[in-house]
């Protein structure tokens, strides 16, 4: 059977915060939810993104780890921190280069997605990409991705200045952009996408 | 009585709404559910299927249905959460009674009792005024079953020609336009007729927060090809990547598509032989729009006349299209001719009946739809019959058992009964499955006229910020705890299944009513056992009618996963696209697939008139309303739900930067905003994705944040429906309310805690 793998399309983002809304009712973390989904810059635009754990192939999160707390599954999971391990030191959150983990004070520990393992290791999607009514959130095989997607493409190589990064988590850039990896710093320096000042110019003279 | 007991605080102090959390079972990964009862949501007109996980009586949770055609598993926020509706504290587990002396403004009653009172109550008012001295007020998110009941009971039990719906303020413009334009009122095609069309054109539909499944659907027809075109004054997450947005002043949609119209006949990008073989009144239409000009279009719509120019010829020189409105264009005192003047570009470009050539209206609440074809309307018997026309009343007189002359005559809508109410016409009220006090525009009048009623009853779950002016209220039941069909967006009926039983003295709605009318000593017809026996004789009552139920069964629902009407006999499929070459109806019989006797589709002259208050030198900006995609409707149940109302507490007023620069007003400055009818101060938030002539404030809230003190009660002359998406207002800053009310809407505070209309420190006096 072929492996169901997640996709991130942030460009379908419609910010309703299901996912959020839906995380929370994962049982291994049930009443908090490890999703976030931020605005750009709400006062020029609506866009919305939301961000998942990338599952590293290399997380950096468990190699500044200094309690060795952060495991990875054989099948590329990365874990939230193990209780008895985790000294609440906030490393992991100031070294994830995509702003996954959450320090949960509240039991001193490192929270963060772990793809609904209690879902995603019996066969089961996500909760987050179960209800994302967009689509901006998406788990399945490869060939489905390609047939519902025929003018996207799934690049998972990441390069944070001299880091780059590969993972388990797809993100869905246009197939005519013609890029294999997402240079992440530069993104941060981009405007929102889409329309913002639309509405400035069309009205000049108020 | 029907004035408040006590003051608008205690009563929220007292009632709530409270906030529910997960807690207990629900928050225990441990628990395994007794069962898994695969349903739909309990919210808006998608109706999503989704499974409720039951334990102990309890609804603990959901499990997505991934098996549910129309939404695989998805949904939106409001979906997820909305378990938390049920094991409430707010709850109504008896009847309550109006008791000014009580501490909380309600004592609870035996249920007996409540009932007894309520029938005196009717018949004291009937016997003394005449039987339309009391009237009905129902809702568009009852199962159809109780909304074809409600109907009946008017007419039959009651008597009274005085019933009307909250649909009336929901979509009503949409549906006369459908029926003066295509003689049938149900949007045309299945959603999967999104998928592939070249353009989808989306007009006064902020898609994303009220109708959220539908994006994926038009995110795919992108992927696949499509272009989009979005009309609407905010830059809605929809709008957000367009192909082309047309950000239309408030109120002036029919001169838009007129103007499009006009360029369609300009440059020959219509369907000759469609409107030919297939509709009457082209030419009268044409003659009409010749006059907007593209550059009347933009002077009129504030719209940039080479964008109107670059829309019409994307929807003119399409091969297949899917145009979709919903209450942006038709909450307007011209809302039918706003619909009209889209329906007419869909019928000249010839694309209609067939795959991925469709027209549809999204609908907004749960059986907004099936809520409006089975008689709970002033004007209508079930099976979208006309109790104006004499073979009609026959024969739905002949499955209910009464001579057509004891059914009474039409009534009129839900506002002018509100102002029969305030004339003192109306003396009594029963009310279900509606919050008048919230929804209805200019609500200052509504609450004065409620309060002239000499009794006023309330079925509900929760109190209702209208059950509150009740003398006597009647535990109801949510969605969870009954079963019955709803009709969803696109035309497919679907069964809601029961998960739960209702708590206490509470009791399904439909057994509520029957309770009535066996008090009442007039039973008769009043005996049902159960939603499917309501069921079996609404099938009857619809056959041969526009909206044939006859076919259906809940078991052929189940086994197709909902079955679109009309179906007309035990071996039909049911119907989910409408209008298809050489389909058959009652009304053309054959002679054409639209429902005329000469089988054709109606173009409507769709002549523009400005709103009913335009903005002026006193009221200078305009205001439009509507909805944010974590509350629902009046709130009633989403703002006791406490993940929702953290997602965005509180209303806020969206104004565009260069207006509120004007103002002197910054993000998050507590702002007034007044019109003619009523003030309300409320955080600005500043943002560029609304037009700098209009501010926009949802109305879900109720007292001092509700929005609707503000919106006008104008209406449509023909479908009735408010112009809420209209009205003048002027604007200032307001002053520094206290500390307190800054602090009082932490975002991810997790305690429970009450949070809306009733926050310790209140903006403004």
């Amino acid at each position: 059977m072929t492996p169901m793998e997640f996709f991130l399309d942030p460009n379908r983002c419609i910010g309703c915060q299901s996912c959020v809304a839906a995380c929370s009712e994962c049982d291994t973390h049930r009443g908090h939810s490890m999703i976030h989904l931020e605005y750009v810059d709400r006062p020029i635009s609506v866009q919305t993104v939301p961000v998942v754990c990338m599952h590293c192939d290399s997380p950096t999160c468990a190699e500044v780890c200094p309690a060795d707390a952060i495991k990875r599954t054989g099948d590329g999971v990365v874990q939230t921190a193990r209780k008895p391990r985790c000294i609440a030191c906030n490393n992991c959150v100031l070294a994830c280069p995509f702003g996954v983990p959450k320090m949960k004070t509240e039991f001193s520990l490192m929270m963060k997605c772990d793809l609904c393992y209690d879902r995603t290791s019996v066969g089961l999607k996500p909760m987050c990409a179960s209800v994302c009514p967009s689509g901006a959130l998406y788990f399945g095989t490869r060939e489905e991705i390609e047939h519902l997607r025929p003018r996207s493409e799934p690049v998972n190589t990441f390069q944070f200045g001299q880091q780059t990064i590969t993972t388990k988590v797809h993100m869905m850039v246009p197939r005519d952009a013609g890029i294999h990896h997402v240079d992440v710093l530069s993104a941060m320096d981009e405007e929102p996408v889409g329309r913002g000042g639309t509405l400035d110019s069309v009205f000049d003279d108020m | 009585m029907a004035t408040l007991p006590k003051e608008e605080d205690v009563l929220a102090d007292a009632w709530g709404p409270h906030l529910n959390r997960m807690d207990g079972s629900r928050m225990d990964a441990g628990v395994e559910p007794d069962k898994i009862v695969p349903t739909h949501c309990c919210f808006c007109g998608q109706q999503c299927g989704i499974n409720l996980k039951v334990k102990d009586n309890l609804v603990i949770g959901f499990e997505p249905r991934y098996d549910f055609p129309f939404n695989k598993g998805m949904l939106c926020p409001k979906g997820v959460k909305r378990y938390l509706q049920g094991g409430h504290e707010d709850r109504l587990t008896t009847a309550l009674q109006r008791d000014p002396d009580s501490e909380k403004g309600f004592s609870p009653m035996g249920y007996d009792a409540a009932i007894a009172r309520v029938a005196s109550e009717i018949e004291r008012i009937q016997s003394q005024y005449g039987p339309n001295a009391f009237g009905v007020l129902s809702g568009a998110s009852l199962t159809t079953e109780k909304a074809y009941l409600m109907g009946k009971f008017a007419r039959v039990c009651l008597k009274t020609k005085y019933i009307d719906y909250n649909g009336r303020l929901c979509m009503v413009s949409a549906g006369a336009a459908n029926k003066k334009a295509f003689g049938i009122d149900r949007s045309a095609n299945p959603w999967d007729d999104i998928l592939n069309a070249e353009v989808v054109l989306i007009a006064g539909s902020n898609t994303a927060e009220c109708s959220p499944i539908t994006t994926n659907y038009v995110w795919q027809a992108r992927e696949n090809g499509g272009k989009l075109i979005v009309v609407d004054p905010r830059i809605t997450p929809i709008a957000r990547t367009a192909d082309i947005f047309l950000p239309v002043k408030p109120g002036r949609d029919a001169a838009l598509f007129n103007g499009i119209l006009q360029l369609m006949i300009e440059n020959d990008w219509i369907d000759h032989d469609f409107i030919a073989q297939n509709t009457v009144g082209f030419e009268a239409v044409a003659e009409h729009v010749a006059q907007w000009t593209p550059r009347r279009t933009a002077e009129v719509t504030g719209v940039a006349e080479k964008s109107i120019r670059a829309a019409a010829e994307l929807w003119g020189t399409a091969k297949t299209s899917f145009l979709m409105h919903a209450r942006g264009i038709e909450h307007h005192s011209h809302g039918v001719e706003n619909c009209l003047s889209t329906i007419n570009i869909v019928l000249a470009s010839g694309r209609l009946g067939k795959p991925f050539c469709a027209y549809g209206t999204v609908v907004g609440q749960g059986n907004g739809q099936g809520g409006r074809e089975h008689g709970q309307k002033c004007d209508q018997l079930p099976g979208w019959r006309d109790i104006s026309n004499p073979a009609h009343r026959e024969y739905v007189a002949g499955v209910w058992g009464v001579k057509p002359e004891e059914l009474p005559e039409a009534g009129v809508d839900c506002y002018e009964m509100m102002r029969k109410i305030d004339a003192g016409e109306i003396k009594g009220l029963l009310l279900i499955c509606f919050n008048p006090v919230i929804s209805l525009p200019d609500n200052a009048f509504v609450k004065r006229a409620l309060e002239k009623l000499e009794f006023f009853t309330v079925i509900d779950f929760f109190l209702s910020e209208t059950a509150q002016y009740a003398d006597v209220v009647l535990p109801g039941s949510l969605h969870e705890e009954d079963e019955g069909v709803v009709a969803q967006v696109e035309g497919r009926v679907i069964k809601i299944n029961k998960a739960v039983d209702p708590p206490g003295d509470a009791k399904q709605d439909w057994r509520v009513i029957q309770d009535i009318a066996q008090a009442l000593g007039r039973p008769h017809g009043f005996t049902f056992d159960s939603p499917r026996a309501i069921f079996d004789e609404l099938r009857v009552a619809s056959k041969g009618g526009v909206a044939d139920y006859s076919g259906i069964t809940y078991e052929k629902i189940d086994a197709q996963n909902g079955v679109f009407w009309p179906c007309p006999s035990d071996d039909h499929p049911g119907t989910p696209r409408l209008f298809e070459p050489g389909s058959w109806n009652p009304i053309a019989k054959g002679a054409g697939p639209f429902y005329f006797p000469d089988g054709k589709a109606r173009f409507n002259v769709a002549a523009y008139r400005p709103p009913a208050e335009d903005v002026d030198e006193a009221y200078p900006i305009i205001l439009t309303t509507g909805r944010v995609v974590s509350q629902f409707l009046s709130g009633t149940q989403t703002r006791r739900i406490g993940p929702l109302v953290d997602q965005y507490p509180e209303p806020r007023v969206e104004i565009h930067p260069k207006l509120a620069q004007k103002y002197g007003i910054a993000d998050g400055d507590w702002t007034t905003v007044e019109s003619r009818r009523g003030t309300i101060t409320l955080r600005a938030q500043v943002v560029t994705t609304i037009r700098p002539d209009t501010v926009f404030i949802p109305y879900h809230w109720a007292g001092r944040k509700s929005a609707n003190q503000l919106t006008i009660a104008a209406q449509d002359p023909v479908s009735k429906i408010p112009e809420y998406k209209v009205c003048a207002v002027r604007m200032r800053v307001a002053e520094s309310p206290s500390r307190q009310v800054d602090e009082a809407v932490p975002l991810d505070d997790s305690t429970t805690r009450r949070l809306d209309g009733s926050s310790p420190g209140r903006p403004i006096p």
